[in-house]
Formats: C-alpha cells, structure tokens, sequence
C-alpha cells in the first residue's frame, strides 16, 4: 500500500473489504526477503544429517528401485516401450518435487508464525520460498537422470528444451494447491494431517508408475484435470522422446493450473489479513 | 501537513474472546454440525447476519486517535492488556485495524522482538543476512552496515558459529545490533530493552537517543518508566484499549503512576494461566502498620511453579514516582541454586528492604517473573506504599536522592 507522495513514501493504513488487488508488485519489492528466505530453506534442510544433500538423490532412488521390481518385474506394468526404471524416474523427478513443495508450502505459515506475529511483510513470499527451495534437490536428483539416459542410451531430441516449461507447470500445480492449504492449515489445523493421504493418493492418480496410455483414449483428456497427468506426461515426452505429445491432457492441464493459482491467489490474500489473529 | 509522521485516525481493533489461543480444528465444526444441525445452522446464519453478537467480542483498541510529529519520540505506556501492543502491531501492518484508518509518513521499520526469524542452524553471519532482510533491509544496505552490526554486538570472534551454540546474552545482542542498525524513518519498538545485561541495555538506550537525535520518528512502548522518561518528551497513555491521555512524559508518567497504584499493598489474582511460573499473591507489610523511613519492609511474593524450570527469576523492582527504576532485586541473588531448576510447586519469597536506605516519599513495587534473556511471565505493577518521615526531618529532609542509606563513615583526625 506503498505510494509515493512527493518524494516521500506514505503508508495508508485501514481495513481492508471485498476482494483486494493481488498486491504483485508488493511482492516483487520483497524480492531479497524471498530469496533470502529460500537460501535459508536451502541452508537448513540437511543440516545435522550425516549424508546431506544425499538425501535428494536417495529418495526418488530408492522409489525407482522398488517401483522398477513390484511394478515393473512383478506386475509387469507396461512402459511405452520405455526401460521401465527410466520411465518410472523420469517421473519420479517431477514428483517428488511436487510433492515436498506441497507439504513444506501447506505448512509454512504455521511454522512462521513467530515471523507472521512480529514482522510485516507480504505473506505470500512464506508459502513460495519452500517451493522455489525445492528446485535445488530435483537439480540434484536430475543428475541422476542425465547418467540413466547415458546408461541405456538415450538421446534426447530437441524436446528437451521444453523442460522448464514442465518444471513451471510442476511448481505452479504445488504452489496453487499449497496456497489453498497453507491458508486453510492456519485456521483448520487438520490440514496437516490430511496432506499425507492427499499425496499418496494423488500418487496413484498421477501416471508416474504406470503409463497414461492405460488409461482410455477417450478419457485422457480428462485425466488432465489432475495437472500432475500433464506434468509428468510433458516429462516423458521431452526427455525420453516418446512419439506423441501429450496434447489434449496437457492442454487441459495448464488450464486447471491457471484455475487453481488464481484462485489461490486469491483466496490466500483474502485471508491473509487475519493470519496474524489466528495462527 | 509536511511536519508529520503519523497520523491515527479513529483505530479500532475488534477481538473475539480466546482468539488468539484457539484454532479451530475442522472436526470439531463437523461435529458440531452433525450432532446439532438445527442450532449449528441457526448460529451460522446469525453469525452472518451479526457477527459481533455470535460470539464474545471485545475491543482491543477504541477511536485511537493521535498526530506525531517528524523527529518526535513518543512513548506509549500502559497496563498489561491496555492495548499498546495492539496499536504497534496495527501500524506496523502486522494486523489490520477493524475500523478506522492510519497513515505514516516516510519508510517505517519495526521491531517488536529481537531476532525474529534467527534460525539456531545459521551461523551468525547468516542470521544477520537473513534478520536484516526480515526487518526490511536490502543486502547491499546490510553488506554496507556488516562490519557494524558484528562490532557492536561483540561478537566477532562467533561470527561463523552457528547460533544455537552462542550464549543467550550473545544472541540477545546480535539480535539487537541488526534492529539498531535499521534505518527507517519512523521506527515502532516494543518493549525490547527489556533484554540483555545492564551494560548492554544502557548501550542500546544510547543507541536510540542517537537515532531520535538524527530526526528519526521513533513510537516506543515500554513497561520501564525510566526509560521512557529518559528517551520522550511526549507520550501516550492508553487504558483498556481507549486513549487515556496525550500530552509531556512527566505529566503523564506521575498521572499513570498515580491512578496505577492508588497506596495498594497488597495484590492477588484469581485468574491463572498456563505459564511455568506464576505470582499469584504478593504484599507489603511493615510492622508499625504504616510505612516509616526507618523501618524495615518485608514485602511476600507467593508464586506457582507448575512445570520444572531452570533459568528462572522472581524479582522485586522499587520505582520512584517520576518512574526511575532505582532498586531491583532478585530471589536468586543469594540462592544461585534456584537458578539452575526451580521444582512444581507452591513457593512463597521473601525479602525486606533495610529501613533508613530509601527517601521518604512515593514508591511503586513491580513484581517480575520470568526466565532471563528468554521469556516474560508476570510484569505486575500494581503495588505502591509512600514513606514518611518520623525522626529528626534535619538530618535528611534536605538531601535530594532516592537513597539516603547511613552507611559507615571513617573519620579520622589528620593533626
């Protein structure tokens, strides 16, 4: 609510009715605090640990091993031809990125809250930085990736390039949700207990063990609706170069995302002034 | 209009009751839902219609109006619950007022803890980055003030240790040279002095006259009547969330004292919390019935402990009636043992405060427990008595001190 009034900033403060403006460029001005408050998710997430960073690759690894033998030997899941471990890797990356970011993000103002109470400050910048801090671990983790395709040889194509635009959708889909119920956990503590069962289910809605061509040619479209379909899919396709992209589930994907964020958006900053009353 | 930097317009906050403790927890609205739907809906529509009506309100702060002027410090005092921490925290955005509206003028910083946001993992170097940037500094402003901040915390030998390892007194004082060095135009304290060790308190009092002096706009609430008299000139007397008075710091201090403690003796409370440690009865008594210079005053502190506590004080702090503080004292000033672990359980203090050292005049006792460098239990300013003189008024009516103690003179004859 900054302006600028003869040289001099002026603060107006009153209370806020109805729907306010998103306050972006309030948040672009507390860019540094973002970035110092994603440097310290970085710093502290495997201090005390013996193996440290470690930890990044060891996850989605071990998940690829034990997806790789029940899913992949035993119940002999298909894979688009792909070798199965790589498959089922390649979209482990996404996610697991999606998921640490929905849980750190979903409980990030209760875990402020001595920040929330003493300190003003946009309070959007709490619920994106764990997201942001999340990249650094799929950077490692994608390490792993790079040396699997070397392994069983596969040679990237131009689609490659378009994985960023994936990782965005990623982070977007964590962020949209995790705006949702970091804002809904500080009113309603319960959140927190429901986060575990909402990823292990989404899980299995989410083609990461099992190929979307499973699922009916004439309901892909609408397995869209889950944007991880989308995210993990876009994976797929620019990484291990499977024939067809992902089109129409993507399409409706992003438009989801779009939904979702907005509405997040919203519905956090309207919530946002009572944060500190209630957390 | 160019001359000020704060104008407060009719700020009113509305609470409800318990507001700040409970939280709800979905299955409860659920419940609550399912085994009475009819009620359920009945208060759900009338707390649409009327919220004020659906559940127990209270305002915090009522038609709070005011102007400061640029380069004015201004103190707010006040009880316990008078609303001053309300009205901090409203013009620092931390929440929103419910009507009424306020404008600053110029680039306001605050600072209503010390060290918020430290991370016990980081290094002090680190916490100074990210504390700084919290509080709303930019890096290049802090790398421009890095070599400051270390020297005057005097911590330069731990700056890259991680702070968990640091004492508490050296937390303390990173954490307070990162908010001095903040350069807002118009800075809004809380209560913050109330930290550290003497020396350090004394450097952070001058470390805020330097900053009023540079024709900064400092708001500062404190509990500590000698500082606010030290550091304003003019000041705010909120009472139960409505502006009580506004005017000279000296006027006001005596005026507060003077309704805060109309000669009361004794105090109890019935209403107890959930703190580790509780004083929950304290008295001045003197055995002539009424307060002599001469005699000695015993004053009982009864407290609760209801959890094991170590680092823990109960301490007795004798204030002038301009509000100097000149007499603090601790129960563990003999009994270091109590320092270490303090078991459950009902305690009674007591301590007497020698007859002859205090001048005759109005006192105020305020009763302090809590753990030091850490936490605040009870601040209970509620006790007063005022002495009088009844021996010879030659020997001492003349001497201008708040201690006119007969000590043990050594006179020798030198021819």
């Amino acid at each position: 609510m900054g302006e600028q009034e003869k040289g001099i900033i002026v603060t107006l403060i009153r209370p806020s009715r109805g729907w306010v403006s998103l306050k972006l460029a309030e948040l672009w001005k507390y860019r540094e605090l973002l970035y110092f408050l994603t440097w310290r998710d970085i710093k502290v997430r495997y201090k005390q640990t013996v193996i440290g960073a470690a930890w990044a690759i060891i996850q989605p690894f071990f998940a690829m091993v034990v997806f790789s033998i029940f899913f992949g030997q035993l119940a002999k899941i298909p894979s688009d031809g792909i070798p199965y471990p790589i498959f089922t890797y390649c979209a482990l990356l996404p996610w697991q990125l999606f998921a640490h970011a929905l849980n750190e993000s979903s409980n990030s103002l209760v875990a402020n809250q001595g920040l929330i109470t003493k300190v003003y400050f946009p309070r959007l910048v709490i619920p994106v930085a764990p997201v942001l801090a999340g990249l650094v671990d799929f950077c490692i983790a994608f390490l792993v990736l790079i040396g699997m395709m070397l392994y069983y040889g596969i040679m990237p194509t131009f689609a490659i390039f378009t994985i960023p635009l994936f990782l965005i959708l990623a982070v977007a889909t964590a962020l949209s949700v995790g705006l949702w119920l970091s804002a809904l956990n500080v009113e309603y503590r319960d959140v927190r207990y429901t986060i575990p069962f909402l990823t292990q289910f989404w899980l299995f809605a989410t083609p990461v063990a099992y190929p979307s061509s499973l699922v009916p040619e004439s309901w892909r479209a609408l397995y869209g609706l889950n944007p991880m379909a989308g995210v993990v899919e876009g994976f797929r396709w620019a990484l291990l170069g499977k024939a067809d992209g992902p089109g129409a589930l993507l399409t409706v994907s992003v438009f989801v995302v779009i939904i979702l964020l907005i509405g997040g958006l919203y519905y956090f900053q309207r919530m946002e002034r009572t944060f500190a009353d209630v957390v | 209009m160019s001359d000020i930097a704060i104008r407060a317009e009719n700020l009113s906050k509305l609470y409800r009751i318990g507001n700040r403790e409970s939280y709800k927890a979905l299955r409860d609205v659920l419940s609550d839902a399912i085994s009475a739907p009819f009620r359920w809906f009945r208060n759900l529509q009338s707390a649409i219609r009327n919220p004020q009506s659906a559940n127990n309100y209270f305002w915090a702060l009522k038609d709070i109006s005011f102007e400061v002027k640029k380069g004015e410090v201004i103190g707010i005092i006040g009880r316990n619950g008078a609303g001053k921490s309300t009205l901090l925290k409203i013009l620092c955005r931390i929440t929103e007022p419910t009507e009424g509206y306020a404008k600053i003028y110029g680039r306001v910083g605050s600072l209503l803890e010390v060290g918020t946001g430290f991370h016990p993992e980081l290094t002090g170097r680190e916490n100074i980055y990210l504390n700084g940037a919290i509080l709303g500094m930019s890096k290049a402003e802090i790398n421009r003030k890095f070599d400051e901040i270390v020297a005057f915390a005097e911590v330069e030998k731990f700056i890259d240790t991680p702070v968990k390892h640091y004492s508490s007194g050296m937390y303390v004082r990173l954490a307070f040279a990162v908010a001095a060095h903040l350069e807002p135009e118009v800075l809004l304290i809380d209560e913050v002095l109330a930290v550290g060790d003497v020396a350090f308190q004394k450097k952070c009092l001058e470390k805020m006259g330097a900053v009023a002096k540079e024709g900064r706009t400092v708001l500062f609430v404190s509990h500590n009547m000698g500082a606010i008299s030290h550091l304003t000139r003019l000041c705010l007397w909120l009472h139960n969330g409505f502006l009580c008075e506004n005017g000279p710091t000296r006027d006001i201090i005596s005026s507060y004292l003077d309704e805060g403690y109309k000669k009361i003796t004794k105090w109890e409370t019935q209403s107890l919390n959930n703190n580790p440690i509780q004083i929950t009865h304290a008295e001045i008594i003197s055995k002539s019935g009424y307060f002599d210079v001469k005699d000695d005053l015993k004053i009982n502190i009864d407290y609760i402990v209801r959890e094991p506590v170590s680092g823990a004080v109960v301490s007795a702090i004798i204030h002038a009636s301009d509000g100097a503080s000149i007499l603090s004292t601790e129960d563990i000033d003999k009994n270091p043992d109590f320092l270490g672990r303090r078991s459950p359980g009902e305690y009674r203090a007591t301590v007497d405060i020698p007859g002859n050292w205090l001048s005759s005049g109005k006192f105020f006792l305020r009763l302090h427990s809590g753990i030091i460098f850490q936490s605040i239990f009870d601040n209970i300013e509620a006790l007063s008595f005022e002495l009088i003189e009844t021996g010879n008024p030659k020997i001492r009516a003349h001497k201008q001190a708040y201690l006119l103690p007969y000590l043990d003179w050594d006179i020798k004859k030198a021819n």
